[in-house]
């Protein structure tokens, strides 16, 4: 089993997990949170999680034990960027804002921003009626087109990148520019 | 039922609902005990399912949410989240 190995073995997959999680955030302008011993012990709980359920689930959220529960919670989850953008962190802080990783601003608690109707689901372990249950969705995983609530859509304009999401992306995750360098499409 | 019984002082009845896996979990309980108080932790990801259904009707009578850590103190005060301050209150620390 993988989840076997001497303790030698297991801190060289964490230190693995976490140098791959640190390349990708970067490669896609986010930033881990700096406090290395921080940040690795989450890269652990998500190994963990990975052998327990078959994918990453949250770590600081109550997993459903099922895939199709826990979607929305799989790292990187659907909440990240609008909490990094609102609180300066994910609801783990394993995933921080550019000043939160400068050292420029400290990580408080992050409210869970995840909808009742997903986590009530999680805890019974049964995914809601659709009918009788519609789930009030985050802005961002709403559809991406017409109608009022539609999600906007925005431009960088050094590259011409385009986002479907409610604000723009802290950076760039082509070109790198900040995101005072987007426009609205 | 599945809590585990972590010793200490007695700063009045310290319950904790976490998970194994999460970070600020570890922060509580961390500065629980470095604090010598006693409590007990429920680690919500390692009960079998009657255990987790049992434990999550309570935590939902505290926190609707059912997010973790949620520490109660005494049956009568509930703080969701690490917040020492508000941790340090609580247990007059």
């Amino acid at each position: 089993m993988s989840g076997a190995g001497t303790e030698g073995e297991r801190a060289a997959r964490v230190e693995a997990k976490y140098e791959k999680l640190k390349k990708e955030a970067a490669a896609g302008g986010y930033f881990l949170n700096p406090d290395e011993p921080f940040a690795k012990d989450l890269a652990e709980s998500l190994l963990v999680n990975e052998e327990r359920y078959g994918y990453a689930a949250c770590p600081c959220r109550l997993s459903g034990g099922k895939r199709e529960l826990d979607l929305d919670i799989i790292c990187p989850c659907d909440y990240r960027d609008a909490d990094v953008e609102e609180h300066g962190a994910c609801y783990c802080a394993l995933y921080v804002s550019g000043e939160v990783a400068r050292s420029e601003r400290e990580v408080e608690p992050v409210p869970e921003r995840r909808p009742d109707a997903l986590i009530e689901a999680a805890a019974k372990g049964e995914l809601p009626v659709a009918e009788s249950q519609p789930i009030e969705r985050a802005p961002s995983q709403r559809a991406a087109f017409g109608g009022s609530s539609a999600i906007p859509v925005w431009r960088c304009k050094v590259c011409g990148y385009l986002c479907a999401r409610d604000n723009p992306p802290g950076v760039c995750p082509i070109c790198k520019v900040t995101k005072d360098r987007f426009e609205r499409f | 039922m599945g809590a585990t019984k972590v010793d200490g002082n007695d700063k009045g009845k310290v319950r904790i609902f976490t998970l194994s896996t999460c970070i600020w979990c570890k922060k509580t309980k961390e500065f629980l005990a470095q604090n010598n108080v006693a409590y007990e932790y429920i680690d919500m990801d390692m009960l079998d399912a009657d255990e987790k259904d049992a434990a999550l009707v309570e935590l939902k009578k505290w926190n609707e949410k059912c997010s973790m850590p949620t520490v109660v103190v005494n049956d009568s005060v509930c703080i969701v989240g690490f917040k020492e301050q508000e941790i340090r209150e609580a247990l007059s620390l």
